[in-house]
């Protein structure tokens, strides 16, 4: 062989670099990293040509991915966290030997806290890039501007966030909870545990919260046949609560149900701790706080409040530790990780067991195979795809600490079903 | 220097044919549909900008909202869009058929009474000029009449892009909140999303650009933009010369604000939604910066303006997530720094000089050059 190549480039001359001779540098050079990667993966690397029919970017050994999340705006220090699980999920999935056979390459663009620019970006990766799927969005107006894109190009969106629900689609995975997910066990649980007769309820004035609220004054009028006393909300960004504190000073609440979200929650709690509201005598239950806000807020300013959510740091299981650890090395051992990331973390692998469990990149296939897809090595513990393109998972409650940590207090003993479209609820 | 009046200068003529090779030859032929939807998307814009050299580079009224006009026209279009998409058929998961889907979520049961005349097309094609329109016109009124102008009137208008803001994203049920009213489909049963259609729309949209553009080159030749200009130099002096000073402000607010709504409405249909985001405070800033980049005085600088800076937003960005703000940012002190009159004075200051004497050098033009005005040797100019 070598003997050949040396006629070769001695016929040419100049042909140090002839593709053939790059070619096989590029796969001696390639050699030993080749002993790390399980045999198998290679042995069963399908071809291209069966597993995408429909153009996307794949080749023999790589596929494209697309990441889409504001790095920039005021989402961006929200976002960022689900960027950096998103890579994090794409790097330890390569490092297993990919996707069905082929290493996954991410181009990443950024909605800069933006609507339009997440529709046009998203048209971009589908159109131009053929993304094989996008990990991406974090508000719902986002994910609003981007689902007709996605609709139409036939893309896939692995979408991160709570939400509030009223949505289903073939080409998006919702890999938060929906509004019923997180709110139904949270207020049983605070019923049963702390006797709570009284609910004010609290929110930024934007499509989740108000959904959200929603669902929860019908559970608590006519399920569990309790009051809610008061129900509030502030435009996006508000810094002024003290109406609000006067208020709930007054109505006694046994609970108040915080959906504040974003900057404006720092100026809520330091104002409610300002006015003496304790919240270790008080019963404050919030789903908007995660740990990234905690560190924007200061552990001080919230301990002892309740949050509901699908996911702690603090969450004691091997899958968790391993997720901590391998986050903390990549990213840094300051960074904190919220509910929100956990779920972008989700997002490639959930992606890559559906390819596998398809046999195929193609989008219609990993449509119809999503349902029923289980993975057993998700931090938050075991999470399974549902028909309806949501996931089956646990509802958790934490007790928020002073050092910005959530303390484990409830979860429920089995996988909540989601339920986007939740009758008597409307 | 006594000039005879003509329809069109010599100098807007040449710049409109190169614009027009570029818009209608150049760009459709070496972009993919994609790409060309970007830059339609981009010359939505450009109507903003065109206003606003009207209003701002030639009568020297500054508005620091015309956001509020885009989208007021983005919203009319809008709104008769969504309620296409809503038909009974389309909407049968909800609690109540047939109306958007957002009042739905908010526990809205009926279509509100100001959306009514909405189903027609007809109604909200005039809608799209006349509400933003006749808002200019109070607004203008209530300001100009009163003698406020300059600086308390760019905050004024600020204040207005705000306060709409605030309203659009407060009555969600209404209006679709901060989500926008988005997935809008079909125009009277014609699938805009289509490529064929971005296409055609595409087309459409250039049609109205030039439009547009001739129809500021007749106010900036006639004796209404001389005024105008003579109001921005010296006001009290127009005024003590027997002129209404507030008439023509107005007027000259009422035209940007037209132009900036059909621009909106030509949004909506290019990118298929409305939201709050293109009201506020920030992109009506970004619309002065277009204005600015191209060059205040010169119309067919803004044109050139608001598709560069966009090219550049839409590069740097997909090239460095991270670090894109910065890049533009740089680019506008640049601008504003070493180039005051934007594109439109690089091209007169050091392009269009040369390329006279390289085309007269033998023959003196018999006054054919300093016939043009600074305004139209610009324009002429900005023109590849």
């Amino acid at each position: 062989m070598s003997h050949r190549n040396g006629d070769n480039s001695g016929r040419r001359g100049s042909g140090w670099l002839t593709p053939s001779r790059r070619n096989i540098l590029a796969g001696i050079a390639a050699l030993p990293a080749m002993s790390l990667i399980p045999r198998t993966s290679f042995a069963e690397a399908p071809a291209t040509s069966v597993v995408n029919t429909t153009g996307l970017a794949v080749t023999d050994t790589e596929v494209t991915v697309g990441i889409l999340h504001s790095v920039t705006g005021t989402m961006a220090i929200s976002e960022t966290g689900s960027v950096e699980a998103e890579k994090l999920a794409i790097a330890q999935i390569n490092e297993q030997g990919g996707v069905l056979g082929r290493k996954i390459k991410f181009i990443q663009e950024d909605g800069a806290s933006d609507w339009p620019t997440f529709a046009e970006k998203a048209k971009k990766l589908l159109v131009n890039d053929k993304c094989a799927s996008v990990m991406g969005c974090w508000t719902s107006a986002s994910r609003k501007a981007v689902l007709p894109v996605f609709e139409q190009y036939n893309g896939m969106l692995y979408y991160p966030t709570f939400y509030e629900g009223l949505e289903q689609s073939k080409n998006v995975i919702y890999t938060g909870q929906e509004a019923t997910q997180q709110i139904i066990a949270g207020l049983d649980w605070v019923t049963k545990e702390k006797g709570a007769k009284t609910f004010y309820l609290l929110g930024s004035d934007y499509i989740w919260p108000r959904t959200s609220n929603k669902i929860a004054r019908k559970h608590i009028e006519n399920h569990l046949k309790t009051k809610v006393v008061g129900e509030e909300y502030f435009p996006l960004g508000s810094t002024q609560f003290n109406s609000v504190i006067n208020k709930i000073k007054l109505t006694k609440p046994d609970v108040i149900y915080a959906i504040i979200v974003g900057g404006s929650n720092v100026a809520f709690y330091k104002q409610l701790k300002a006015a003496g509201i304790d919240l270790s005598k008080q019963t404050l239950l919030t789903i908007s706080v995660t740990e990234d806000e905690i560190d924007g807020i200061g552990g001080e300013n919230i301990a002892g409040a309740y949050a509901c959510m699908k996911y702690f740091q603090s969450l004691d299981n091997p899958n968790n530790k391993a997720f901590v650890a391998a986050f903390k090395k990549m990213w840094g051992e300051k960074t904190v990780i919220g509910d929100v990331t956990q779920a972008a973390y989700l997002g490639p692998w959930l992606w890559k067991l559906t390819a596998e469990k398809a046999g195929s990149f193609d989008i219609d296939k990993i449509a119809a195979a999503s349902p029923g897809v289980e993975f057993k090595g998700a931090p938050e513990g075991y999470v399974r795809i549902h028909e309806n393109h949501h996931l089956w998972s646990k509802t958790r409650v934490g007790r928020a600490r002073p050092d910005g940590q959530y303390d484990l207090i409830y979860e429920t003993k089995d996988l909540v079903e989601p339920d986007p479209f939740p009758k008597g609820y409307q | 220097m006594i000039k005879t009046p003509r329809f069109l200068k010599r100098g807007d003529l040449m710049a409109m044919v190169a614009l027009a090779v570029l818009l209608v030859v150049i760009l459709p032929m070496t972009l993919d549909v994609f790409r060309l939807n970007l830059v339609a998307k981009y010359l939505t814009y450009a109507f903003v900008a065109i206003g606003l050299v009207l209003c701002w580079g030639m009568g020297g009224i500054l508005s620091l909202g015309q956001g509020v006009f885009f989208g007021l026209g983005g919203y009319c279009m809008a709104m008769f869009l969504k309620l296409e998409a809503s038909s009974v058929a389309n909407t049968k998961i909800q609690s109540t058929p047939g109306i958007p889907d957002f009042m739905d979520w908010n526990q809205i049961t009926q279509l509100p009474l100001f959306w009514q005349p909405f189903h027609s097309l007809t109604f909200a094609l005039i809608a799209v000029v006349v509400v933003p329109t006749a808002f200019a016109l109070l607004v203008g009124t209530a300001m100009f009449k009163r003698r406020v102008g300059g600086v308390y009137f760019a905050i004024i208008t600020q204040a207005l892009a705000a306060i709409l803001t605030i309203l659009i994203v407060g009555q969600q049920g209404y209006t679709g909140g901060i989500n926008g009213i988005t997935d809008l489909r079909t125009l009277k049963g014609w699938d805009i999303r289509s490529d064929h259609a971005k296409l055609i729309l595409y087309f459409v949209e250039v049609a109205c650009l030039f439009a547009c553009i001739v129809v500021a080159i007749l106010i900036r030749n006639s004796k209404l933009g001389r005024i105008l200009v003579a109001m921005r130099e010296k006001e009290d002096r127009v005024r003590f010369s027997g002129y209404n000073v507030a008439n023509f402000k107005i007027f000259a607010f009422c035209a940007a604000a037209a132009f900036a709504s059909i621009g909106g409405a030509l949004f909506t249909l290019e990118v298929g939604f409305m939201s709050p985001s293109f009201v506020g405070i920030v992109p009506s800033i970004e619309m002065v910066i277009y204005t600015a980049v191209g060059g205040r005085l010169s119309i067919f600088g803004a044109v050139y303006g608001t598709l560069l800076v966009n090219f550049a937003k839409t590069s740097l960005s997909e090239s460095f997530p991270q670090l894109w703000l910065f890049g533009l940012g740089a680019l506008f002190i640049a601008v504003v720094l070493a180039f005051p009159n934007g594109l439109a004075g690089i091209w007169r200051d050091y392009v269009q000089v040369h390329l006279v004497r390289l085309i007269f050098r033998r023959r003196p033009p018999p006054g054919a050059v300093p016939g043009w005005t600074d305004d139209s040797v610009a324009d002429a100019a900005a023109a590849e």
